[in-house]
């Protein structure tokens, strides 16, 4: 080759854009790796931020059983860097490639808070923004959390969440990402899930994502039968759907807190009602027995007894000792209270059963 | 031929020492870290709080023999006084149940029993407790008067040793009462938070047992 001559050929023209790509790509992840941005607007949810039109490359997703957030209206997206895909071999754990992102806005009558999740080669990134109250803008949080200015009614006010909260939840159970999983989205979706949410236009489900090619190595008995719950009935159904949602991240069998004793937490490999681990709380004497009931008479959940289920009883309460879940919520899911009483007591309590 | 049954009985010598030895109990010195936390659980005043006081001799003191183990259940108390401000805080005689705006603590069981006190927590539940300021690091949370917030600062190294000591001490069963929020009734009276009923959000008490008419 002669040097003073060289013109750059087609495949060193595309050998250098390569190059600058990576370059730039390199840049952008371990800029991102020195500081989680300050502004909500600078961490790619929006393609244009002034007009809050959302960009196309990050996806909305609706899980069926969504968490009770004290009845905040909510919309999640994710992206996962081109080219990459979500590794499911392990359908109770995903693994999520480097670069991954999700967000969650939380609203109410105006947006208040949208959470932002980014997998980097470091781990995890747990952030949350603030909404100011005329919307112009959203600010990362304090890591210790703060109270925001959100009125829920009674008494009490959304709490924007500390890094350390969002830990005791994401780091309970075997994946980081919650509500991003088989059966969440799974095409069938349980009519009856508290709090339901309907598929709106463009929201992936499982199907969509297997397809596209972003979600591989789903187990063939995954592919071959949407998820589901299995349950006798729809309210078991939906019961135990709702349990597995908003508990399993604590009460699992892995976890750190599996010495709680009952797992919440769906097989994806059951086929019959018995096979759910959840089947192991009905008639399960809770630990601690309060004071005046009788010994083992609070059971977690006491069939045809919703007052003596520790799992409604707690539900129902809003004081710190007593509270389930513990976090992340202020007012009581009435939806789902009643679901699990009716099941308890219409299902659990037939002489049928 | 003689000396082959020699061999042969003292090998089964040998055996029979060697179950002995694997069935007779275990006496191994506390490990270092454990020796470590004893030292830290003593001057950190653990048994202050979570060690039952009784009369002795030269006046209140720990009783020893119930190392750690929290409130006694035997001991039921009436419901707190109301202390005139700026009092705020009423404590038990043991020292081990304070009533205060929080409502009521009782000094939880920290031996390794495996129903009443620590038995079944991890090394990870403890030290995610101590940072967080949450049972078991995720659960409810620690209430006062528990100075977790000055644990939380302690090292990896000296809250595993702490957890390590208390997995040497002996396990005591005794079941310590559930918190009672403010403005409960005394737990052996109406009730504690999850038998009295609770809350609903808007402030109705729900799902108490009531008697038929």
């Amino acid at each position: 080759m002669d040097r003073r001559r060289w013109r750059p050929r087609v495949q060193e023209l595309s050998v250098l854009a390569a190059l600058v790509a990576a370059a730039g790509a390199f840049a952008d992840a371990a800029m991102r790796e020195r500081g989680v941005p300050r502004r909500l607007a600078d961490t790619g949810l929006y393609s244009d931020f002034a007009s809050r039109t959302i960009d196309p490359r990050n996806l909305p997703y609706s899980p069926q059983y969504p968490l009770w957030s004290d009845g905040a209206a909510k919309s999640r997206w994710i992206r996962l860097p081109p080219g990459t895909a979500i590794d499911a071999r392990d359908p109770d754990a995903w693994a999520f490639p480097v670069g991954t992102r999700i967000w969650k806005e939380f609203a109410w009558s105006r947006r208040v808070e949208t959470r932002y999740l980014e997998r980097t080669r470091r781990g995890w990134i747990y952030a949350t923004y603030v909404w100011a109250e005329d919307g112009s803008d959203a600010i990362l949080a304090p890591e210790g959390g703060v109270v925001s200015a959100q009125d829920l009614g009674a008494g009490r006010r959304h709490r924007i969440p500390s890094v350390a909260d969002c830990l005791a939840c994401h780091r309970g159970g075997r994946s980081e990402v919650l509500g991003f999983s088989a059966l969440q989205l799974s095409p069938d979706r349980d009519p009856l899930a508290p709090n339901a949410e309907p598929l709106r236009q463009g929201d992936v489900t499982l199907d969509a994502l297997v397809r596209r090619g972003m979600v591989r190595g789903l187990p063939r008995y995954v592919l071959e039968r949407p998820p589901r719950i299995a349950a006798a009935t729809p309210l078991a159904r939906a019961a135990i759907g709702y349990l597995h949602a908003n508990c399993s991240l604590c009460h699992d069998s892995v976890g750190p807190m599996r010495s709680l004793g009952v797992s919440l937490r769906h097989s994806l490999r059951a086929k019959d009602p018995r096979d759910e681990p959840a089947a192991g709380m009905i008639e399960c004497p809770t630990r601690s027995q309060p004071p005046g009931a009788a010994p083992g008479s609070i059971r977690w959940v006491a069939p045809g007894a919703p007052a003596s289920s520790a799992v409604v009883t707690r539900m129902q309460s809003r004081s710190a000792a007593a509270q389930m879940p513990p976090l992340g919520t202020q007012l009581v899911d009435a939806q789902a209270v009643a679901l699990l009483r009716r099941w308890i007591e219409e299902d659990l309590g037939s002489p049928a059963r | 031929m003689k000396r082959s049954w020699n061999a042969v009985g003292f090998g089964v010598v040998v055996l029979a020492l060697a179950v002995a030895a694997r069935a007779a109990p275990k006496h191994q010195p506390p490990s270092a870290a454990a020796k470590r936390g004893e030292y830290l659980v003593t001057i950190g005043s653990c048994n202050d709080c979570h060690t039952p006081f009784k009369a002795g001799p030269n006046g209140p003191e720990p009783d020893m023999s119930r190392l750690l183990s929290g409130h006694p259940e035997a001991l039921v108390m009436p419901p707190a006084p109301s202390p005139a401000s700026p009092w705020i805080a009423t404590a038990s005689g043991t020292f081990t149940a304070w009533a205060g705006p929080w409502g009521v603590s009782f000094s939880p069981n920290l031996t390794p029993d495996a129903e009443t006190g620590l038995g079944k927590w991890t090394e990870q539940n403890f030290i995610e407790a101590m940072r967080t300021g949450r049972h078991q690091g995720r659960g409810r949370q620690i209430l006062p008067p528990m100075p977790w917030q000055s644990l939380a600062k302690a090292t990896d190294s000296d809250l595993k040793a702490i957890f390590a000591y208390l997995r040497t001490i002996p396990a005591i069963r005794n079941r310590v009462p559930d918190p009672i929020p403010p403005g409960e009734a005394s737990a052996h009276g109406e009730g504690g938070a999850a038998a009295a009923g609770t809350a609903n959000d808007a402030g109705q008490r729900e799902g108490a047992p009531r008697p038929t008419p």
